[in-house]
């Protein structure tokens, strides 16, 4: 039976000077690479599609079948490019493993490099956290000058160079080819796919884009056994994820654990819904993914069982909302987020979230009226599927998944009633109510 | 004229000594990468960090550089939200009013900010001190709500702290992150470093806080780890290949086959002979 909590990525993290190689190597740092210089690169592959691992930004492709799509090698460079852009609302788990143990990254990033024959890795990393950056940076020498990285690795005769690329604030550039455009030095916007990265990624050269967390997870597997990973977890979304709960929980924070926990377990270990209030909706994986409400407690946190229950696991984002929560405000505020984030690329979702975020600012001031309840699905029913990228697609899941839950409340607010929340209530310290309450609410607009 | 080698004559106005500088760590920048061009983000960070924005100047520079055009790096520094278009602030006070931080109180933070400064968003004191902005979602949830200065976690805020760390920051204070080096250092330093030139400082700060260490303190606490390789018990069989349930944030993975490439990874394409596709997303 496997523990409830299984510290693997964040095992390190309570130690001294965790961020340095020291410290990582005193805890059993580097025994993945050394086990996967000793073996053949295509046994590496399917060590990984073995363990099951699955991609852990967000979508769940799994990892060694996405490594197993590179052609054949031609003689030219293919790259291993790290997604580093964590963005994703409530997604919080990659800047923290960065800032605490970089070099389970950097280990990893050696692995893959050398299982998909990789010489030039980049981690490309949103610029909005400097101090991670920093320690990336410092990593990555640290690595280079133990023979980590650089020519003829460790005496295998393998070389690897490790450039870690800081963006510029850009929530798109976490789209994997946006990343890639913006990685070359443009606009970072998605680009039509076929060709997918593995055919032509950077610099039109075959190229594997992993998420920080799914890359970090190789050593593990190497160095333990696929078996050893695929013990933990559900039958078809095998071993540890970071859980990260945040929100109105008594005890935020970082919880990693075999996949296929649920949302009851982790508020169990979190304290519960802050004291005197109760859960009324949350998210499985971040502001794209449907909200869930208290009747989705006992949903495993898998792909699968998620994507049943009609939303998707994501990045495990959990954002916890109690009753003092008003769903409307909520929701137009990651709607703002779409809205200024959307790349502008492709028309349904530039002008869609545009309209989005108007309609429901007019519905949280009270200024909306009956029909505008049924506009907004309409508008995301224009958008859903028609969209260039997944951007368009999140941004109409908190709003048709919000309608289903709580249309009585979006109701509640029209034809001039307004928000009949108080959001002095909802924050976190005793403050008294800026404005009066008839226009409590009014915060939400830009 | 623009026949002229760069650097032979630049169109900039930047004088000989700075912009010898510039060259020399632009050279380093794009020495990083198989491609140039890939240089030209930290090369706008470096230009921010001479001019505390990105000026006119700095825009000819990283297309004399590039050989690009003015309007191709606009276009691509226009993109950007970090890339400033008018003179920074020593400091940018950064307020996350993305939803979860506003609800637990980021958006009272920023309204009290706004009014004890006397600026709103993306407006700069008077004094030149303090950029005031409202920063969409910094990866910091379990520590809302959130200011960032300059790109460093001031974690837990509350409207007193904000407004008294920003006093402090405006009466040029040495002000300490939560998360982070231990001061906060000025936008045009800041810059420096995110054009890849670190400051020697990334030993200084915490490796984690609180909220980072929730689980593995209770795992600590009941004697839970992850299993021991060969005492694992053996129900978890390898996986197969199996289809996932793919299609989420960022991902593309739900769009309808197009191709029958699209259904049958690694099939030959009809429409590029010899071509090999793969499925996802990560």
């Amino acid at each position: 039976m496997t523990d409830v909590l299984t510290p693997v990525l964040s095992d390190t993290w309570d130690a001294e000077r965790s961020w340095t190689l020291e410290t990582y190597l005193a805890h059993g740092g580097y025994e993945g690479l050394r086990a996967a210089l000793a073996q053949d690169p295509a046994d590496l592959v399917q060590a990984v599609k073995d363990s099951g691992l699955r991609g852990r930004g967000g979508a769940g492709f799994p990892t060694g079948m996405k490594w197993g799509f590179l052609p054949a090698p031609d003689g030219g460079p293919r790259y291993l490019v790290v997604n580093a852009d964590e963005s994703e609302p409530g997604t919080c788990k990659d800047i923290p493993l960065m800032l605490a143990s970089p070099q389970h990254l950097i280990e990893g990033v050696a692995i893959t490099s050398y299982a998909i024959g990789c010489h030039h890795a980049f981690i490309y990393v949103r610029g909005e956290v400097l101090h991670v950056y920093r320690r990336l940076l410092a990593a990555v020498q640290e690595a280079y000058d133990a023979g980590y990285l650089g020519t003829d690795v460790q005496g295998s005769g393998f070389d690897l160079e490790v450039t870690v690329h800081a963006g510029a604030g850009a929530y798109i550039c976490g789209e994997e080819t946006a990343l890639l455009d913006s990685l070359e030095g443009k606009r970072g916007q998605p680009r039509l796919k076929p060709p997918f990265p593995a055919v032509a990624g950077l610099y039109a050269r075959p190229t594997v884009v992993n998420n920080v967390e799914s890359i970090a997870s190789v050593p593990g597997i190497v160095a333990k056994g696929a078996e050893w990973f695929a013990s933990m977890g559900t039958e078809k979304s095998q071993g540890h994820g970071l859980f990260s709960l945040s929100g109105h929980v008594t005890r935020p924070g970082q919880y990693e654990a075999p996949l296929g926990i649920t949302l009851r377990e982790l508020l169990d270990l979190a304290g519960g819904v802050r004291e005197g209030h109760e859960l009324k909706f949350w998210t499985p994986g971040g502001s794209s993914t449907p909200l869930f409400t208290a009747e989705h407690l006992d949903v495993p946190l898998d792909y699968e069982s998620v994507g049943a229950a009609g939303s998707m696991l994501g990045t495990r984002a959990l954002q916890i909302f109690d009753e003092t929560t008003c769903v409307v405000r909520a929701v137009s505020r990651w709607t703002d987020f779409y809205a200024h984030e959307s790349c502008g690329k492709c028309t349904p979702c530039r002008e869609g979230t545009y309209w989005l975020k108007q309609v429901l600012h007019r519905i949280e001031a009270g200024e909306g009226t009956a029909p505008d309840i049924d506009l907004l699905l309409d508008l995301c029913d224009n958008i859903l599927g028609r969209a260039f990228c997944a951007l368009g697609d999140g941004a109409t899941s908190p709003i048709t998944s919000s309608i289903q839950y709580f249309r009585d409340e979006f109701e509640a607010h029209l034809d001039g009633r307004g928000c009949p929340f108080d959001p002095a209530r909802s924050t976190l310290f005793d403050d008294t109510p800026q404005a009066p309450p008839a226009l409590a609410g009014a915060g939400g607009h830009r | 004229m623009t026949a002229e080698p760069v650097g032979a004559r630049s169109r900039t106005g930047y004088d000989a000594e700075t912009l010898a500088a510039l060259t020399a760590d632009a050279e380093q920048i794009t020495a990083r990468y198989p491609d140039p061009r890939s240089g030209l983000l930290p090369m706008l960070h470096l230009v921010q960090s001479v001019d505390g924005y990105v000026s006119r100047d700095g825009i000819l520079f990283c297309a004399e550089r590039l050989e690009m055009t003015a309007a191709e790096v606009s276009a691509v520094a226009t993109f950007y939200t970090q890339y400033k278009r008018h003179p920074n602030g020593t400091y940018t006070v950064g307020v996350c009013t993305n939803t979860l931080c506003a609800v637990m109180g980021g958006d009272t933070i920023f309204d009290r900010l706004s009014e004890h400064l006397d600026v709103g968003h993306d407006e700069t004191t008077p004094d030149g001190s303090i950029t005031l902005e409202r920063v969409e979602c910094n990866a910091a949830c379990d520590y809302a709500p959130v200011m960032m200065v300059n790109w460093e976690f001031f974690d837990n805020q509350t409207p007193q702290s904000a407004t008294e760390i920003a006093d402090r920051l405006r009466a040029g204070e040495e002000v300490v992150p939560t998360r982070g080096a231990s001061s906060v250092c000025s936008f045009k330093q800041t810059s420096r470093i995110l054009a890849g030139f670190p400051d020697g400082r990334a030993d200084e700060g915490t490796g984690a806080g609180g909220p980072t260490l929730e689980g593995l303190r209770i795992a600590r606490e009941r004697g839970w780890t992850a299993p021991e390789p060969d005492g694992a018990d053996a129900a978890g069989e390898p996986a197969t290949e199996v289809p996932p349930e793919t299609g989420t944030a960022q991902s593309s993975a739900e769009r309808k086959p197009t191709t029958a490439q699209d259904e049958k990874p690694g099939m030959p394409d009809a429409s590029e002979p010899g071509k090999r596709t793969e499925g996802s997303d990560d």
